[in-house]
């Protein structure tokens, strides 16, 4: 008992500060630096201590302090109980959402069976959209409680624009599920031991149509209609300043780090290095004792499965650095015209394969 | 405001016509007012002008279709042109000390001639130019978003167009070819090989090809020029209209007179009335030149390739969304300066 609640508190801390200690303020310079050298620009180098710039890592640090001073602007008319908690309620799904993605398999330490995923959820992927989509609460409250012609407008078409990729969402990954049987992340992981039954493999199209709904859902260019910045100044929270408005920008980060995280668990192997399985590693690593072993399989499974998440966080700022924006009818046509009656067809073709 | 001043205390007026190609404006004053008095430049300075010229278009449309970059999005192919653009501004600045408010052209020649190696510089600035111009064509023109962006937005007949006064990249969009260049030569255009892009349903997609391409067509010139560059004087040899050297005004006494004279007085046309036009960055930019034989133009009024292009914004943007508002806007390439006196 006691063992399970230490295994659980270290899961949460470890995923908590990875996701908010490092990833958040880390994307924000990544985001910066990445779209500075696709540029041909130096990027953030300015903020220092005592001299040393660590390449512009220290930026994150002097927006933490800035943000912490900053006037928590409210406007004039505006709903300030609704203003105040919609930030929060964009933010929290954003971290939710990673507690059911799986980083590791499961190993026997000193006789306790640890498994590398904070709930194993039998739901596992539902438990994903269904929180997911709470964050378009988030914007559309803060772009009503707002009283900003600005941020209505903003609102309205992330709101629309979130619901309908969601629906086209959820049937594209429909596909994965029939092939693997399962909705439990953790055995989607599992299944995916061998290198040729990856989901990429299985399902090509179903990768492809599920990583531009997921940009496509966390309103990053080509789609971000909501902050077009030439259209609707920032969109939804144009009127948010200080903290709350970093608020919006970590749950963005946030999810970018969760579609990476899925993406690798659905498409990508999860934790499994190709060609290696766990019960390989474990032998592999048996010079260590067989505490060692697994203690050594666990750690290689983290690095692995970050690993490719840091892959797919690099993919999504270049598509982010490289597309200009769509207009709000082409989005809307993108998803209701060509994404959702691609993921039909795949559903049919791949339930025809499963058939014969 | 150019009617209190003497003919050449125009030009620096002219810089802030179309301030992304201040040398163009520049050129088209200088030659408005050698036309009225009648004489023409000597030949190295007209080939220099030619490369002024052609070296400020390059910036005009770079920052034209960096900006419509931008607006929709495209940040990365901004600042790959932005970058293109400051190096073609370091070669106005080697030209003439100043990067945006040029004032190089003089009636009768020129501030200055051509710098030591510039020649070469202009040479690694083409090579970099190029490979930017690539880098941005292929980031934009077979970018399947960046078409639907801008393709039949802002289409324009080609009739309708000419009846508006179009001119420029927006009227040979339109698939008009007609380009003062070509039409009326003026300079020694005539001498050079290069051709004028056409599009055809004069929408934003084809503004857009059309100033990609004129950007290479306009490297083409300033290469040309280059090698046919003859030697001689930059200046015109007529001290009543165009100062002598400076050695000459501090050691010759009728060249001190005649810099006195045309300092307080003004340099004198004879009276009459011209019409000067020439290819500016959007279009023909003309000058309408009254002179009453006194040193300060009785009127000068200049034709803004601008104005009838933006009139025209509503007629293009009927019935579309306010998203394709920011492209056609941006494609037409108003410029304040030019458009608002």
């Amino acid at each position: 008992m006691l063992a399970d609640l230490i295994e659980s508190l270290a899961k949460i801390v470890f995923i908590f500060s990875v996701n908010i200690g490092f990833f958040a303020p880390v994307l924000g310079w990544v985001e910066r630096k990445q779209s500075a050298v696709m540029q041909d620009r130096i990027g953030a180098n300015r903020a220092d201590i005592f001299g040393f710039t660590a390449i512009g890592l220290f930026h994150s640090l002097a927006d933490a302090v800035k943000v912490l001073v900053k006037e928590d602007f409210i406007p004039a008319g505006a709903n300030k109980f609704f203003h105040t908690v919609a930030p929060f309620i964009c933010l929290v799904p954003a971290i939710v959402t990673f507690t059911v993605v799986p980083f590791g398999g499961s190993y026997t330490v000193f006789g306790h069976e640890v498994q590398l995923v904070i709930a194993d959820l039998d739901v596992g992927i539902l438990f994903v959209f269904a929180v997911s989509s709470l964050a378009a609460y988030g914007v559309v409250l803060s772009g009503w409680a707002s009283r900003s012609n600005w941020s209505l407008l903003g609102a309205l078409r992330a709101s629309a624009q979130m619901l309908s990729y969601e629906v086209a969402m959820g049937l594209t990954i429909i596909g994965i599920i029939m092939v693997f049987g399962t909705l439990k992340l953790t055995e989607i992981g599992a299944m995916q031991e061998n290198f040729f039954k990856w989901g990429i493999f299985l399902q090509p199209v179903g990768f492809i149509l599920f990583f531009t709904c997921a940009i496509a859902e966390n309103k990053r260019a080509p789609f971000d209609m909501p902050e077009a910045e030439s259209e609707l100044v920032a969109g939804y929270f144009t009127e948010y300043s200080g903290l709350k408005f970093v608020m919006f920008w970590m749950a963005e980060f946030l999810e970018i780090v969760t579609i990476a995280g899925i993406v690798t668990t659905l498409f990508f192997g999860a934790w499994h290095l190709p060609f290696v399985t766990d019960q390989k590693l474990l032998e592999f690593f048996l010079f260590a004792g067989p505490n060692g072993a697994a203690v050594l399989a666990i750690l290689t499974n983290i690095v692995t499965f970050f690993a490719k998440v840091v892959f797919f966080i690099w993919l999504q700022m270049t598509i982010r650095w490289t597309l200009p924006r769509f207009r709000y009818d082409q989005v809307m046509r993108l998803c209701w015209k060509m994404i959702l009656p691609l993921a039909l067809i795949n559903i049919l073709i791949t339930g025809l394969v499963l058939l014969l | 405001m150019c009617e209190y001043g003497t003919w050449q205390q125009v030009i620096p007026y002219t810089d802030r016509l179309n301030y992304v190609s201040p040398l163009i404006n520049n050129v088209g004053y200088a030659l408005a007012v050698e036309k009225l008095i009648g004489v023409q430049a000597p030949e190295r300075c007209q080939y220099i002008r030619v490369i002024a010229s052609e070296l400020s278009r390059i910036a005009d449309h770079l920052t034209n279709v960096a900006a419509g970059g931008l607006e929709l999005g495209a940040f990365t192919a901004f600042l790959y042109f932005v970058e293109a653009r400051e190096l073609v501004w370091d070669l106005i600045e080697m030209l003439c000390g100043a990067r945006v408010t040029a004032n190089y052209v003089r009636i009768g020649g020129l501030k200055n001639d051509l710098p030591d190696g510039f020649q070469e510089k202009t040479k690694q600035v083409f090579a970099r130019c190029r490979e930017l111009w690539k880098d941005v064509d292929k980031l934009l023109t077979k970018n399947r978003i960046f078409i639907d962006r801008v393709k039949d937005v802002g289409n324009m007949p080609a009739d309708e167009a000419i009846a508006y006064g179009f001119t420029g990249p927006c009227l040979r969009a339109c698939g008009v070819p007609y380009d003062v260049r070509k039409s009326q030569p003026y300079l020694v255009y005539d001498r050079f090989d290069f051709e004028v892009p056409i599009g055809e349903t004069g929408d934003n997609f084809d503004k857009y090809l059309v100033r990609m391409e004129e950007i290479l067509q306009s490297m083409r010139i300033v290469e040309q020029a280059f090698q046919q560059l003859p030697s001689g004087p930059v200046n015109i040899d007529m001290p009543q209209f165009r100062w002598q050297s400076k050695d000459d005004i501090g050691s010759r006494i009728d060249s001190l007179i005649f810099h006195f004279k045309t300092v307080i007085e003004g340099i004198k046309p004879p009276p009459g009335e011209i019409y000067q036009a020439v290819e500016g960055g959007n279009g023909e930019v003309g000058f309408y030149l009254v002179s009453d034989g006194t040193g300060k133009p009785y009127k000068c009024r200049v034709r803004p390739p601008c104005f009838p292009l933006t009139a025209a914004m509503s007629r293009m943007m009927k019935g579309r969304l306010i998203a394709d508002i920011v492209p056609t806007f941006d494609m037409i390439n108003m410029i304040g300066g030019e458009c608002d006196r």
